[in-house]
């Protein structure tokens, strides 16, 4: 059963093809760079991250989009920076759709695996560079004299002999100027902003309600749409009543749409009220015999499948035959919801020769070329304006909201429409993230040292549905992150086995680190204990070949008390991985009272490389932990006749103020490369806090949520 | 027709009286800082006050708001606790995503107005009702007791 649009969508992508671990879409942009079209006589560009007025305000665009994570103030720190400008007083833009906006690690111009600061780094400092090489030669131009003789600070670039052009004044003629070739980047040291816990640049709009979510989109004669959706998922409506409906205050339309019945009326509430009264029947489609127990039996049969092999070293089946000891054990992780707190929502506005889709997306190549597709549009006539996302976690990379936004448009025959998600449409119509099915087995010598591992993952791909082409000989890379260990295991064997469940499945913040982590960071533990040794000792005897992963572990035993006493009834779990690039290392503290538990405490050692905002990062790291705790003691959606059964909070419950643990942050200062920082948190916590309450209560949790006997 | 209070002004909205509140504050108002997040009293995104009370707007018709005072994330910032949340929030960074921050700041304000000096368990309490999920609690919390110290004793 796929979402309505992808064999299309699979149309549209399959020109792509793999580059580098990344996805190359083979797609043709229309050639936006800025808003340059928009351009009055004003505003000039330099070059396609820089809009400087003639009043002196500067704009830099924002090619990634804001969901929490901090883009909005970090790319526009590394324009900045190099640009030589009041970073407090930039405005930014989130960018339309362009070629130059692409994220080249991810091939196209999407948000997310945590690249936005990693591939951003060199462009943005370079673009801000040029930009002001550009408004210095124009300065000299005007004076006659070298540039070499010309300096730009605060917007404001200084002549030899005392002379002053502002930036608004020089950047008209310096948008004409040849952008230079080579320009020198500022040291670390001298950087004014790069390195700094600056301020986040939309914190006052996030404050006083002014910032604008997709939800809040508000066009001259909008109108406001409800879908009813298939209760199952892929399912599609055969014929409904609308009588009922059609005859409540402020419906203008009931109209069928590929994924259901929309109502569209002169606010939400009316048209959400008139589609409740809709009768509608349904073909429920292949997806109706779903059930969570059926699933499960159907991954642990996949699971019999022969794997392809992302690790092979040594001989790992002849060293569990001789071992002094071996162990095996298995794990199993739930389907989630991403529950990001703004449901999904789109608007759209179809005309004859146009359309805009508005609102909060991580993709905005797709998103128009779902418009375009649509439509029968060309791409060049769609417009895509991005506003800040309540929450993206990945759910909105896919674009099924903006597909039924347009639909729900062009059915009623154009104009400006909001469709809005309830939280239960949301719940029961995301993308999960896959339910995972995982076999481990060690072997430990006499001396209780490690000397094999086998692992042997089943779960479905998102990537085999979203970017086919980069799946190759059975292999999904989002699938097998951290699915090889870095400890110095003799004999290792890693493999996978990908197995479509029927439910539809995405990426979700942190992606296959948390299904990976869970399992070889649980299992560590488990031959650590075999080995009757202690767990972080364990570890660390393995890592002399890692001296990131060995500091973070060890700077995370120190802070956490590694080792000291605690309180009856409370214990310390230790867990470890590389992901995007970061080492990282947790401890958790937990208390076990029954079947709850309550986690008191994460001390979190990371190593993310050059930072470009520690005040960023601390939010990212602590974040990324509170949003996977969530899914370590509750996350868990469960299916019953195709039906999701989880429908808003008081059934999919989060981690809530009270039960969000104190979160003790050491960040290694590091001159590597900047990391990706807002994921690997996420992934790490679970094994952490597993490991924890087997070191409480002895009972070793296999699967999560975590639910102590 | 319902005559409606609105951060000091008078508003007269065409709305059925069970409609809940959050969505003539939004559509027909305008003021698109309160923010939808359950429609069922789960998660706090939809806080407004109602005489000084906190209440959630997506479950609350709009009929029981008639004659009251309704003071929204657009006007909070003119009381003293509301401004001083405002600027404990700014100045801490608090928001991440910052969709459920409008909520998170009208229940941590009533909190204020109502004790001036909050504990970590009176944070809890009165928060309790308030998802995040970028996970922002131990920044509000911060936040609070920031612009509890503002407050004088």
């Amino acid at each position: 059963m796929e979402p309505r649009g992808v064999p299309s969508r699979r149309e549209f992508l399959k020109t792509g093809a793999a580059l580098g671990g990344g996805l190359v879409l083979g797609v043709a942009l229309p050639d936006r760079p800025g808003h340059a079209a928009a351009a009055t006589a004003t505003t000039a560009m330099p070059n396609a991250w820089v809009k400087i007025g003639s009043d002196d305000t500067v704009t830099i665009i924002c090619a990634r989009s804001e969901m929490g994570q901090g883009v909005y103030t970090a790319l526009p720190t590394l324009v900045a920076e190099e640009l030589e400008v009041d970073l407090a007083r930039v405005r930014v833009e989130i960018a339309p759709v362009g070629a130059v906006y692409i994220n080249a690690l991810l091939g196209g111009q999407i948000t997310g695996g945590s690249t936005s600061v990693v591939e951003g780094y060199d462009k943005l400092r370079i673009a801000g560079a040029q930009a002001r090489t550009m408004l210095v030669a124009a300065a000299a131009e005007r004076w006659g004299v070298d540039a070499s003789a010309c300096r730009a600070q605060q917007g404001v670039v200084h002549g030899p002999a005392g002379q002053k052009a502002s930036y608004g004044s020089l950047a008209d003629a310096a948008s004409r100027l040849p952008a230079p070739k080579d320009v020198k980047l500022k040291e670390h040291k001298d950087c004014r902003y790069i390195g700094k816990p600056m301020n986040r640049l939309d914190s006052a709009a996030k404050i006083d309600g002014s910032a604008e979510y997709g939800i809040d989109v508000r066009l001259p004669g909008m109108l406001y749409a409800a879908l009813a959706q298939c209760p199952v998922i892929g399912g599609k409506p055969v014929n409904f009543d609308a009588a009922r409906a059609k005859s409540m205050p402020g419906v203008k339309h009931v109209v069928q749409i590929p994924d259901g019945v929309a109502v569209v009326a002169d606010s939400w509430w009316r048209a959400k009220a008139a589609r409740d009264a809709l009768v509608v029947t349904w073909d429920e489609g292949a997806g109706r015999t779903l059930d969570s127990g059926g699933i499960a039996r159907g991954l642990k049969a996949a699971a019999a499948r022969p794997g392809a092999v992302i690790r092979k070293q040594g001989d790992v089946d002849e060293a569990l035959r001789s071992a002094a000891k071996t162990l095996q054990a298995e794990y199993e992780l739930p389907f989630l919801a991403h529950a990001t707190m703004e449901p999904m929502n789109f608007t759209a506005d179809v005309r004859s020769d146009s359309c805009l889709v508005y609102g909060a997306t991580q993709f905005q190549q797709l998103a128009a070329a779902v418009a375009a597709q649509v439509t029968g549009l060309k791409p060049e006539q769609v417009t895509v304006r991005t506003t800040f996302l309540g929450g993206g976690f990945g759910r909105r990379i896919d674009v099924d909201y903006v597909a039924q936004a347009v639909e729900i448009s062009k059915a009623i025959g154009g104009g400006p429409v909001k469709l809005l998600w309830t939280r239960e449409d949301d719940m029961t119509h995301d993308f999960y993230r896959p339910a995972s099915y995982h076999q481990l087995s060690g072997a430990l010598d006499a001396e209780g040292r490690p000397v094999a591992l086998k692992f042997h993952l089943t779960s479905p791909s998102v990537t085999s549905r979203l970017f086919p082409p980069v799946v190759k000989e059975g292999i999904d890379p989002f699938m097998t992150e951290a699915g090889a260990v870095p400890y110095a295991i003799p004999h290792q064997l890693a493999d996978v086995v990908i197995h479509d469940t029927g439910l539809r499945v995405g990426y979700w913040r942190s992606v296959s680190h948390a299904l990976n982590s869970f399992a070889y960071e649980s299992f560590m533990d488990e031959m650590a204990v075999a080995a009757g040794k202690d767990p972080f000792e364990f570890r660390r005897a393995l890592l002399d070949a890692q001296p990131r992963l060995k500091r973070v572990l060890e700077l995370a035993a120190e802070k956490a008390g590694w080792g000291r006493p605690l309180p009856a009834g409370r214990g310390r779990g230790i867990a470890l991985m590389e992901g995007y690039g970061t080492a990282m290392a947790q401890v958790a503290e937990v208390e076990v009272s029954g079947r709850s538990i309550r986690v008191h405490r994460i001390v979190v050692a990371a190593d993310p490389g050059r930072m470009v905002n520690p005040n960023i990062v601390r939010q990212q790291l602590e974040g990324s932990i509170i949003y996977g705790l969530s899914a370590v003691l509750y996350g868990e959606v469960t299916l019953k006749d195709g039906r999701v059964e989880q429908t808003n909070f008081h059934d999919y419950p989060v981690l809530r103020m009270p039960d969000s643990p104190a979160v003790e942050m050491h960040i290694v200062d590091s001159t590597e490369k900047p990391a990706g920082i807002g994921e690997p948190g996420t992934a790490l916590v679970g094994p952490a806090v597993a490991n924890a309450v087997f070191a409480t209560t002895g009972q070793r949790l296999r699967s999560l949520p975590l639910r102590p006997a | 027709m319902i005559t409606l209070l609105v951060n000091g002004e008078t508003r007269r909205v065409d709305a059925e009286p069970e409609t809940p509140l959050l969505w003539v504050i939004r559509d027909s108002l305008g003021m698109c800082g309160t923010k939808f997040g359950c429609g069922a009293a789960l998660c706090g995104a939809c806080t407004v006050h109602l005489d000084g009370e906190p209440v959630r707007s997506c479950s609350t018709p709009v009929s029981a708001a008639a004659g009251r005072k309704i003071t929204t994330i657009e006007a909070v910032g003119a009381t003293p606790v509301g401004r001083r949340c405002r600027e404990a929030w700014a100045e801490l960074d608090v928001p991440q995503c910052g969709y459920c921050q409008a909520g998170q700041i009208m229940s941590a304000a009533a909190l204020l107005a109502r004790k001036p000096q909050p504990t970590d368990a009176d944070i809890d309490e009165a928060m309790a009702g308030n998802i995040c999920r970028c996970g922002t609690y131990p920044r509000i919390r911060a936040a609070i007791h920031r612009a509890a110290g503002r407050g004088g004793a």
